[in-house]
């Protein structure tokens, strides 16, 4: 039996308007549930990169991916496994500070995280973390106590460790374009 | 050469050597139509009496013909009307390209009169589909649009373009269609993926080669894929050359003639015994384009059970997606089975084809005395149209007993919407299919609840004169839905008994055609030689029974040789 996890997948795709709501109702219409979605623009102006994390089993997963590889719009889509990709996010926390011992304390605990202070009010500390989310989760309970005003994150992206790319030529990727069928 | 929007786009269509465009007119795509009136050379326009009924109309000219079929709409009520013909297409893998307009750029994104988002609408059911604000895009994107609906796994595409677009003008340079892949954005997507004509991969090949040598009980399932790619003929040879069985799923009619020794006739929900049985006893089974739906499949988890399941099919998304194969190969199905036939030595396979063969490929339908049933009517059509003759469906009881009775010939002789299920689909497929064929004969098979839906297209093909047999299996009720509550609802008939107007013979007769009530055989026989000889459309009215059958049936989700009904 597969079992339900994380999977994350790299998605390259066109830099139009229109594109992103192609890619994300594909899940939605398929009953899935988007755990974190990222987007921005690649060293290429025309082609942006969405990483989207969800819980399926592999097969889902496979099938998501051939369903996503068949829109015009996509360049190429990679299931990016945690053993061989890196993945971070970036998260900013606004914490409730407002006497100098919680204070401290905060800041001990952010400089434990190598999280930065990048804002600071009378009452208020606003921190930025880089990580995975067992290090977001970890961090997020500590702060917990001490009264989280407000919390965002990113939504996770991914690179493959080592020299290889999205774009790696596989006999898989040959079938795929045929199935996208331009011509 | 500079030039308005709407003649760009109508050059463009030129580019396409399209010759009919059904459509229905309105504010936006008002510009369009106004210089539709400089191109009646190069376009039959036809009218038809419903924005869906267009659709359709596309959907069965794109099927019967292999052409791309266009359909024209207006902006708001006018494009969402296309929305049930373009997940209809959608569902068949039938290739359209609609046109709509929108509101102009000032109005857009304000809920203006008559404005829709029908990008957003129809981007499910679409292969792709785009919105033009800038004029000097729009010729790229049409032929774009042509491209991707008619490549590959066909499908519908929609353009929505801005009124303003219609009117601004731009540099239109004509370019030929071989041309098009060259320059502009085809050429950005064409850098993409590759240029060559795909191959299927030869070590693929030669795997399932030497899965077909070891087999001693293999069976074919010729799916829509066959029809698609048109790749009857070889079909054929390759079946005769393994000597394989041959079911036929609803689409696929047509992939290999009914008539031929090895068919088995249709599998699934409401296969033949044949089929379903043989499916479930062969130790090889090579669907051919067929993306084993619920209706096929019904069970994935036991479907052929006992043997190696190996699909071909153009769209890698389809393979593993409802049954879990051993094999597959990507590609068109006319270049797998020509790629396959040349290594293969002819095989024998008597032993297993008995075995097959010794159960039912038709359905024994009795005949009752006073009573007009199915069978006859279809085996009176069968006996007296010509061979070619089109056929196009609604959908339920009678498209059941149409493809068990029929036995489809060539791809594109049956109309029908298999997967989307669409009821109202038959007379603008109908309409289509003779606009795109006027020398053949086509015959619109439908039910009292269906032609209901989209009786008014009855219009269309008066006015236009196409002489469009109408026969109606008329049994006062939505018959498959009946069934389906006499045989797993307790016989609780909610909603479905259709005891009221309209008189078809006098509906046929307002708009102009022959009206025939028939209620024996040979009544209709007499109804059908009048139609026949008739210059004008005819509507025949089959008075048949309310408690008749479809059979054989397996329930969904059952196993698919538990036979609820034999």
């Amino acid at each position: 039996m597969n079992p339900v996890q994380r999977h994350t997948l790299a998605v390259l795709v066109d830099n139009e308007s229109g594109v992103l709501s192609r890619v994300v109702r594909l899940f939605s219409g398929k009953g899935y549930n988007i755990e974190s979605l990222a987007v921005g623009t690649t060293d290429d102006p025309a082609v942006s990169r969405i990483t989207i994390e969800l819980m399926v089993d592999d097969k889902q997963c496979d099938l998501l991916s051939n369903q996503l590889r068949k829109l015009i719009c996509v360049h190429s889509v990679k299931t990016l496994t945690p053993e061989h990709a890196i993945r971070r996010e970036l998260v900013l926390i606004k914490v409730l500070a407002n006497e100098s011992e919680r204070r401290n304390e905060v800041i001990q605990i952010a400089n434990i995280f190598r999280a930065s202070i990048i804002d600071v009010s009378k009452a208020s500390l606003t921190l930025a973390l880089i990580g995975d989310e067992s290090k977001a989760a970890a961090f997020q309970n500590l702060l917990t106590e001490f009264g989280i005003l407000e919390l965002v994150r990113t939504g996770m992206v991914a690179l493959e460790r080592g020299q290889y790319t999205i774009d790696e030529q596989t006999k898989e990727k040959g079938e795929f374009d045929y199935g996208k069928n331009v011509l | 050469m500079q030039m308005t929007g709407a003649k760009i786009l109508l050059e463009c269509l030129r580019e396409q050597k399209v010759d009919t465009i059904f459509g229905y007119p309105g504010g936006t795509i008002l510009n369009v139509y106004d210089e539709l009136v400089n191109y009646s050379d190069v376009f039959r326009h036809i009218l038809t009496a419903h924005e869906q009924g267009a659709c359709h109309a596309a959907d069965g000219y794109a099927r019967s013909t292999g052409k791309v079929g266009v359909c024209f709409a207006t902006s708001g009520p006018g494009a969402t009307n296309l929305v049930t013909g373009i997940a209809t297409a959608y569902l068949d893998s039938s290739p359209i390209v609609c046109i709509t307009c929108n509101v102009g750029a000032p109005l857009l994104g304000k809920d203006s009169f008559q404005e829709v988002d029908i990008t957003g609408v129809t981007m499910p059911i679409t292969k792709c589909n785009y919105q033009v604000h800038d004029v000097n895009a729009l010729a790229d994107t049409v032929r774009e649009a042509f491209a991707i609906a008619r490549s590959g796994r066909p499908g519908p595409v929609l353009i929505d373009i801005l009124k303003n677009v219609t009117a601004e003008s731009a540099d239109y340079e004509p370019l030929e269609r071989r041309e098009h892949k060259k320059r502009g954005r085809l050429a950005t997507l064409m850098s993409r993926w590759d240029f060559k004509p795909p191959e299927p991969d030869r070590e693929d090949i030669r795997i399932l080669a030497d899965m077909i040598l070891a087999s001693e009980k293999p069976m074919l399932i010729c799916g829509g894929g066959v029809v698609r790619s048109r790749a009857h003929e070889i079909f054929r040879t390759f079946a005769h050359l393994i000597d394989a069985p041959v079911a036929v799923t609803l689409m696929g009619a047509g992939g290999i003639s009914g008539t031929d020794p090895l068919c088995t006739g249709m599998i699934g929900m409401h296969g033949s015994q044949a089929s379903n049985v043989a499916v479930d006893n062969c130790d090889l089974l090579i669907a051919v384009g067929c993306r084993f739906s619920d209706r096929v499949a019904l069970k994935p988890s036991t479907f052929a059970r006992n043997g190696k399941v190996v699909q071909i099919d153009i769209d890698r998304a389809e393979i593993n997606k409802n049954v879990r194969t051993d094999h597959h190969i990507v590609g068109d199905a006319r270049r797998v089975l020509e790629l396959l036939t040349e290594q293969l030595p002819e095989q024998k396979h008597e032993a297993w084809k008995e075995e097959v063969f010794s159960r039912p490929t038709e359905v024994h339908y009795d005949e009752r005395p006073g009573c007009l049933t199915p069978k006859q009517i279809l085996s009176t059509i069968a006996r007296m149209c010509p061979a070619d003759t089109i056929v196009s469906t609604d959908v339920g009881q009678h498209q059941m007993w149409a493809i068990q009775n029929f036995h489809f010939d060539y791809p594109g002789q049956l109309l029908t919407s298999g997967g989307f299920g669409t009821m109202g689909f038959s007379l603008g497929a109908a309409i289509g299919a003779q606009a795109g064929n006027p020398d053949k004969r086509v015959i619109h098979c439908t039910g009292d609840g269906g032609f209901r839906m989209n009786c008014n297209e009855l219009a269309t093909e008066q006015y236009y004169g196409f002489p469009i047999i109408t026969v109606l299996f008329n049994n006062g009720t939505l018959g498959m839905v009946r069934q389906w509550q006499h045989l797993i609802y307790k016989e609780h008939y909610s909603q479905t008994t259709l005891d009221r107007g309209p008189d078809f013979v006098k509906l046929a007769e307002a708009y102009g055609l022959n009206g025939f009530h028939v209620t024996d055989v040979n009544e209709f026989e007499e109804a059908l030689k009048k139609a026949l000889d008739s210059k004008t459309g005819s509507v025949i009215d089959c008075v048949i029974d309310i408690d008749e059958m479809v059979r054989p049936m397996v329930g969904g989700g059952s196993h698919i040789t538990d036979f609820m009904i034999n």
